[in-house]
């Protein structure tokens, strides 16, 4: 009998948690420490450290009111493009899995192909689809998300890949269609509940790209979020570092509402084997 | 159950078998998505082509192209090339622990939503704001640097690393690593639990597991993650150019130079080129990771 | 003989009915004199039917773009709030860092788009080079720049300028009396050049200036470059881009730019001081221009009335800039005499790069610079 003792399962579930928190705790330190000095900078009244706190710098950021403009723009934009890059990949990724194998890498390769050319070049490119888009169609700001649909590809194919590759696809697929399921049926209720955290991953992703475009957007002289910051960085050096930090703040309490919203589905079978390795029953 | 047999008459249940061979129908489902990236990939694409075999003039040349061999060209192609190198291997490998520390916690649980939430916010910060967040942090004028100088360590002495390469690669780790948590989390996610207590009842231990079970399928989805850190890395533009303004030792930073210089070196058919040898490199790049895939497949057999 | 005096009443009436129809025309009677037509290819105020009925005309345009322009340079912040004070008409500001080189890609760029930059400030090479895009214009005050300061046809007229500088903290470092101090190991970490100078027209003035300094000339940028070689030498030089917020950490204590740009850090640091080196005052001006497919041609025009207008001069001279009218303002008395004062003061000689001797330096540089300061 090959059985494992119980001791043996407590100590490497203790050498586990002591290895998450090393690492967690390490990772805090690195990211934490330069927001903090950030921050910090941001509420010196002097030029040293030890001059006296003051709020003022982030008291002046609300006294532009582009700000608002800009912040709704972005959203906007935010929003557009996460629905229109689900929409786009996570069928055809899918379809390519099953159908189109010989093409994956085609996929692959033109996914990865926004991520090759510096947004500087690849705004070159975009200049006569956006002059006629202008002309003829709209000159509105969130045409922008054309464009940003294509600079998330990267990163969402990326997410959506190792998600699709975690589950067995075709079995899946074939399951549902052997009992008489549409295709639509297919991917709403058995492939999207499946992959919902490499979902949520890619949207989070897309949503924190959208937020943080600047180059696309003030080449194309369109005033998103990053454009208009920096419009104020020139201000001074206080509100500049301010309203650096206050996106950086909005943008995570937006993820974490939207990580909240995006639900989970675990496996039934999933949630005992996680009770058991908790080291609740035997 | 399923019929045995060939998948396509189930999946294609309802379609018309004309003529005892079946319509090549499964193109169509790629056909959005190609041709929305025809119109705003592709085209832009070809566009930045074209535009590298013209001079300032508009007539067709390749001296853009022989340009590239300059030997400013050719120092930013290699220093770009080992920067990506570096902090895609060092931040795919620290993303990765990170990525395994929070999966392995409660899925449903605050610190896992935190942690993806700041990772998604991170993964994008750079530019000149990241740039001065380490420069007030480790910086010559940094509060880190200025309270360990006073407490006797100096770790300037030897020179101001932070304003050359290697400084760049520590300051591009803080997005890498973000970027990494990110996209590797759902390839971490698909490990079963149950495979761990497989391998223990067959008296593996830890490195047992990792050489011959999780290791082996969590790495074609770690090269991917790494090969997009690399291409994250290669194209950064604003980080660096704050950091190190002057001499553009990075590609994109000699691409913005013949864009945007108004002392007369205005040369918008190099910045093209430029950009060509970039998508090169990366293809090479991604060659080299088709290669290591399909090695790390043959360990699964 | 009545049908003589027939003739002469005619003839009387149609001279008058002439002379009505003149006098309606140049003094502007209607908006409609300066329609979007017209206004595209006035050439002056005046061709557009007077002053009136261009303010008339671009208040109906209602908006006006620009580009390039942070509110902290020249004290553009407060000229265009007093635009758009004074007249109503709304100002898109687009692209506050960009360079005079992406001024004129946006303008080719976006063609004849709505949001097409309307009026353009660059610097000389990028001016000259790109005289095929703008649209001749000749403001009120025309006669008071000077025949060396604009274009003939009105393609381009010089704005504002000012002597290059050295920007300081004094109370990080000693006080800077000549160029060779900054070796010193006092300034060990703490001097920068604002912007590459292979890309940006400040910072090839500033090694320019450097040059000058150390026995160099306007066609011989190598001491410059030898100067910065030794700077790095010595690890005095920060690569980093200076910015309000690196200058006010104290890691860009020292500064290489504009003196107007430079005072503008005062705000932000009440110790900071400017030095213009006596044996090397070298000068700077920019030019504006109006776009040849402004997509609001009457407001581009008006805006250009404004900025040569005692009252945008003397905004600009409160941004420390010296405006191209301020000797003629001073004869009229119409100078501000606060701000002219509170201008960094200079002694010596000023100098000012050619357009040619700017291309050798900047041809100097791109085989030079990279190698110098690595």
């Amino acid at each position: 009998m090959a059985a494992v003792t119980a001791s043996f399962q407590r100590s490497r579930r203790a050498r586990l948690q002591a290895f998450r928190y090393v690492v967690l705790i390490a990772a805090a330190i690195f990211f934490l420490v330069p927001l903090l000095a950030m921050f910090e900078f941001s509420t010196r009244s002097g030029n040293d450290f030890n001059t006296p706190r003051t709020l003022t710098y982030w008291q002046q950021i609300f006294d532009f009111p582009d700000l608002v403009a800009a912040i709704t723009a972005s959203l906007q934009l935010a929003a557009i493009t996460s629905a229109a890059m689900l929409v786009l990949l996570v069928p055809t990724m899918v379809w390519v899995r099953l159908k189109l194998k010989s093409l994956s890498r085609i996929v692959e390769f033109i996914c990865l192909l926004p991520l090759t050319i510096p947004a500087i070049v690849l705004v070159v490119g975009f200049y006569p689809m956006y002059q006629w888009m202008g002309n003829n169609f709209s000159d509105n700001i969130l045409t922008l998300s054309f464009a940003y649909v294509i600079l998330v590809l990267p990163y969402c194919y990326r997410a959506l890949d190792a998600g699709l590759g975690a589950i067995d696809v075709k079995t899946l697929t074939e399951a549902a269609r052997s009992l008489g399921a549409s295709w639509f049926t297919v991917m709403w209720r058995v492939i999207v509940p499946n992959i919902s955290n490499a979902i949520l991953n890619a949207a989070l992703l897309s949503v924190a790209l959208v937020l943080g475009e600047y180059t696309i957007a003030q080449n194309l002289l369109y005033n998103n979020l990053q454009v208009e910051i920096a419009q104020l960085g020139r201000a001074n050096a206080g509100v500049s570092i301010a309203v650096a930090v206050a996106s950086l703040l909005f943008a995570f309490i937006l993820l974490v509402v939207l990580a909240f919203v995006g639900r989970r589905r675990r496996q039934a079978s999933e949630t005992l084997v996680q009770d058991f390795a908790r080291g609740g029953r035997k | 159950m399923t019929a045995a047999g060939n998948p396509a008459v189930t999946t294609t249940a309802g379609r018309p078998i004309v003529g005892g061979r079946r319509l090549p129908l499964d193109w169509v489902g790629a056909v959005p998505f190609f041709a929305y990236v025809a119109v705003f990939l592709l085209l832009p694409t070809g566009i930045i082509l074209v535009g590298a075999f013209l001079a300032e003039n508009g007539s067709a040349t390749l001296t853009n192209f022989s340009s590239l061999g300059n030997a400013d060209i050719v120092k930013a192609s290699l220093q770009t090339v080992l920067l990506s190198a570096v902090t895609a291997v060092v931040g795919a490998s620290l993303g990765a622990l990170v990525a395994y520390a929070v999966a392995t916690g409660n899925p449903d649980g605050i610190l896992r939503r935190i942690v993806v939430s700041a990772s998604g916010v991170l993964a994008q910060f750079g530019g000149v704001t990241l740039a001065f967040a380490f420069l007030a942090t480790i910086g010559p004028a940094g509060l880190v640097y200025l309270f360990l100088k006073q407490h006797g360590i100096d770790f300037y002495s030897g020179g101001y690393w932070i304003y050359d390469l290697r400084g760049l690669q520590l300051v591009y780790l803080y997005f890498q690593i973000p970027l990494m948590v990110l996209v590797f989390i759902p390839a971490v996610d698909g490990i079963k639990p149950q495979w761990r207590e497989a391998a223990e009842s067959l008296g593996g231990g830890t490195w047992h597991y990792w050489r011959y079970v999780a290791g082996p399928l969590l790495f074609p989805a770690f090269i991917g993650c790494a090969l997009l850190l690399f291409a994250n890395a290669f194209s950064a533009y604003a980080t660096a150019n704050a950091l190190i303004n002057q001499g553009a030792p990075v590609l994109s930073q000699q691409i913005n130079n013949a864009l945007s210089s108004e002392v007369g070196l205005h040369k918008p058919g190099l910045a093209n080129a430029i950009a060509i040898e970039m998508i090169v490199i990366v293809v090479l790049a991604t060659v080299l990771y088709s290669l290591l895939q399909r090695r790390s497949s043959r360990w699964l057999q | 003989m009545k049908l003589g005096s027939l003739t002469r009443q005619l003839g009387l009436a149609v001279v008058a009915f002439v002379l009505v129809a003149a006098c309606g025309s140049s003094t502007g009677g209607g908006s409609a004199s300066c329609s979007e037509s017209t206004a595209k290819t006035a050439t002056s105020a005046s061709a557009c039917g007077g002053m009136d009925a261009l303010v008339a005309a671009a208040k109906s345009e209602g908006k006006l773009n620009v580009i390039a322009l942070p509110p902290d340079w020249a004290n553009y912040g407060a000229i265009i709030s007093g635009f758009t004070a004074k007249y109503g008409i709304a100002i898109t500001s687009n692209n506050p860092n960009g360079s005079s080189q992406d001024e004129v890609n946006a303008v080719t760029q976006l063609g004849t788009s709505s949001r097409a930059p309307d009026v353009l400030d660059i610097g000389m090479a990028v001016a000259l080079a790109n005289t095929a895009d703008f649209a001749p214009y000749k403001v009120a005050t025309w006669n008071d720049i000077l025949d060396s300061q604009k274009e003939p046809t009105g393609l381009w007229f010089q704005d504002y300028g000012g002597y290059m500088s050295v920007g300081y903290d004094s109370s990080k470092v000693p006080t800077i009396t000549s160029l060779s101090d900054l070796l010193g190991s006092a300034f060990k970490g703490k001097v920068a050049l604002n912007g590459d100078p292979t890309q940006a027209n400040a910072a090839l003035n500033g090694v320019m200036m450097a040059s000058l300094a150390n026995g160099g000339s306007l066609d011989d940028i190598s001491k410059g470059v030898d100067f910065f070689h030794q700077l790095k030498q010595a690890g005095n030089f920060v690569p980093v881009q200076a910015t309000t917020a690196t200058v006010k950490n104290g890691t860009t204590p020292v500064v290489f730019d504009w003196d107007y740009l430079s005072a503008a850090h005062g705000t932000d640091v009440p110790t900071w001081k400017v030095f213009v080196p006596n044996n090397a005052v070298l000068g700077g001006y920019y030019a504006q221009a109006i776009n040849k497919n402004a997509p609001h041609p009457a407001a581009a025009r008006l805006w250009e009335e404004y900025l040569y207008s005692d009252e945008g001069q003397n905004l600009w001279l409160k941004g420390l800039a010296r405006p191209v009218r301020m000797a003629a303002m001073q004869k009229a008395g119409t100078i501000d005499q606060t701000a002219a004062a509170a201008l960094p003061p200079v002694t010596g000689t000023p100098v000012f790069l050619s357009a040619s001797q700017a291309t050798a330096a900047s041809a100097y540089l791109a085989s030079h610079w990279s190698a110098a300061i690595s």
